[in-house]
């Protein structure tokens, strides 16, 4: 413990990117550049979403990581074990318990409190990247507002597969002023954008944070006559029979067995404490895993 | 008669060498011009100046807007310029592959301008595109496809197509059938003479290509050096031209 820096990024460093989580935080949705770090991890493990939570974690701080819902991956326990050793903060797999939530591509099921911050790791920050190569060209298509297309790509979808196709990294825009790409959570967590919490974003190779602040308009864009459509696979978890929840497919063997699961472990292991069981699942005992 | 575009000496040097320089003209509403010169006279860097895609040095160059009448492009702020490049302009560049997106279906490139004024109806977008895909003789079976499908005539029209579809007032060409065979050349040339009377449009052409300001332009320009050295009605120029150095290019062009 003591031959790290608490949560071991250095002081200097730290206040850098809360420089930038705050003025992330006065412009919703706008890219900050940052001057980011080598972290102990390549790039696309989350390198962004490490140095914002090592920027914002105190001493007194319950962490929390989830890596596509899941507590228990090899990402989500790395980073975890990486601020208990460096920071030497409590950390926890429940939801409600977090004070610091890291995230990989999901908001978690349950709603979250304005005591609560969500950091995400976020892979390309710029959405209209796959479009216009330029970043010059992208900044200044964003100082300017010129969106027109974002909307290119959402009717390429509609050409294409007669429905908007995009079903993750779906492209919002903020506060009626930026559009941002909110990482590659499904289109299914869009809604939830609109929360309590704050939510940081951070984008290590790119060098870039941006911010949403608790209880900011997020749209997410379409067209007149093919609304924006939130979309989960059509079942009940077959764990824990919830309806409402954002589902990972499983393929049980090779004679088409499969099996839909929550994809937020912490809501499923919650729900199936409460007694909840669904079709394939078995009851919730303490000692089951 | 007010006219659309004003061009007031306008000078773009590059360092110590001319890009061109002393240009000054107007364009009326309707008007189709040429600028005719050599590899090197100047011609699309004026061009350029005009369209807002390089500032000039000196000069002014004053458009005509819908709201507040004659002002100056290049003294007005970027999103406005930019505005008007998206909207009461439009640029035809020589390589279809500079003015298209190719990793957008042609559709989509025809839809980008409209999105961009916020369109946002799909079922609207997608059947202007349509009208204008037929316009400029594309099948609506291809609306689908990308531009690196199309044959370079086919890509030249959807340009042009992606251009028009917002109905701009002003289209600046440089070299629009440049690279094409001339039999394309020619269908390509008798659908833009269809356009530019159907639609009045003012279109600004710069060519090497003598035969298309003969066809297209009521004016002609020819430029030197980054020198204008000769003005007049097309006709009056190509048949009884003046300065020596047109003299040369007008004798300059085989005869089948």
């Amino acid at each position: 413990m003591s031959d790290y820096n608490f949560a071991y990024l250095d002081e200097q460093t730290k206040r850098m990117i809360r420089r930038a989580i705050l003025k992330g935080l006065a412009i919703p949705g706008y890219q900050v550049p940052f001057a980011s770090r080598e972290m102990p991890m390549p790039y696309g493990w989350g390198t962004g979403g490490v140095q914002v939570s090592a920027a914002v974690l105190t001493p007194d701080d319950t962490f929390k990581v989830i890596d596509q819902g899941a507590d228990d991956t090899t990402n989500a326990v790395s980073i975890r074990r990486f601020f208990q050793k460096t920071a030497g903060v409590a950390v926890t797999e429940a939801t409600a318990e977090a004070s610091v939530i890291q995230t990989r591509h999901r908001i978690p099921e349950q709603d979250l409190r304005a005591d609560q911050i969500l950091v995400y790791q976020v892979p390309i920050p710029e959405p209209l990247r796959f479009l216009e190569p330029s970043e010059v060209e992208t900044r200044k298509m964003h100082a300017l507002e010129e969106y027109g297309l974002m909307h290119v790509k959402l009717y390429e979808d509609i050409s294409q597969h007669g429905d908007i196709a995009t079903a993750y990294a779906y492209p919002v825009k903020v506060e009626g002023r930026y559009v941002m790409d909110p990482s590659p959570i499904p289109k299914f967590d869009n809604p939830k954008l609109e929360m309590a919490g704050i939510q940081l974003f951070g984008a290590g190779r790119e060098q870039r944070i941006y911010a949403i602040p608790p209880y900011t308009q997020v749209v997410s864009l379409d067209f007149d006559d093919y609304p924006f459509q939130p979309t989960k696979a059509d079942h009940a978890c077959d764990l824990c029979g919830a309806e409402e929840s954002y589902l990972d497919e499983l393929i049980m063997d090779d004679a088409g067995g499969r099996m839909f699961m929550c994809s937020d472990t912490d809501y499923c292991a919650t729900r199936r404490k409460q007694g909840h069981v669904g079709a394939q699942g078995v009851p919730y005992k303490e000692d089951a895993a | 008669m007010r006219p659309l575009l004003q061009v007031e000496n306008i000078a773009k040097f590059y360092g110590a060498r001319i890009g061109c320089t002393d240009v000054s003209f107007d364009l009326y509403p309707g008007e189709v011009m040429g600028i005719v010169g050599e590899s090197g006279s100047g011609k699309s860097t004026l061009l350029n100046c005009l369209a807002g895609h390089l500032t000039p040095d000196h000069g002014a160059v004053r458009f005509d807007t819908r709201a507040e009448g004659l002002r100056d492009t290049i003294t007005m702020s970027e999103p406005e310029r930019r505005m008007l490049g998206r909207t009461d302009w439009a640029f035809v560049h020589q390589h279809a592959r500079d003015g298209l997106r190719m990793n957008v279906s042609a559709g989509g490139n025809v839809g980008e301008r409209l999105m961009a004024v916020n369109a946002r109806h799909y079922g609207d977008i997608r059947a202007e595109a349509i009208d204008w895909l037929g316009r400029v003789e594309i099948t609506e079976d291809r609306i689908d496809d990308r531009p690196t499908a199309f044959s370079g005539g086919m890509q030249q029209r959807l340009q042009i197509a992606r251009n028009l579809v917002t109905g701009p007032r002003l289209v600046f060409m440089d070299e629009p059938t440049g690279g094409l065979d001339v039999s394309v050349q020619a269908r390509l040339l008798d659908l833009l003479r269809g356009l530019v009377r159907e639609m009045n449009l003012s279109a600004i052409i710069v060519t090497h290509d003598l035969a298309v300001v003969r066809l297209l332009a009521d004016r002609l320009m020819v430029m030197k050096d980054g020198h204008v050295i000769e003005t007049g009605l097309t006709d009056q120029v190509l048949d009884d031209p003046q300065h020596a150095y047109t003299q040369l290019l007008v004798s300059s062009v085989l005869q089948v």
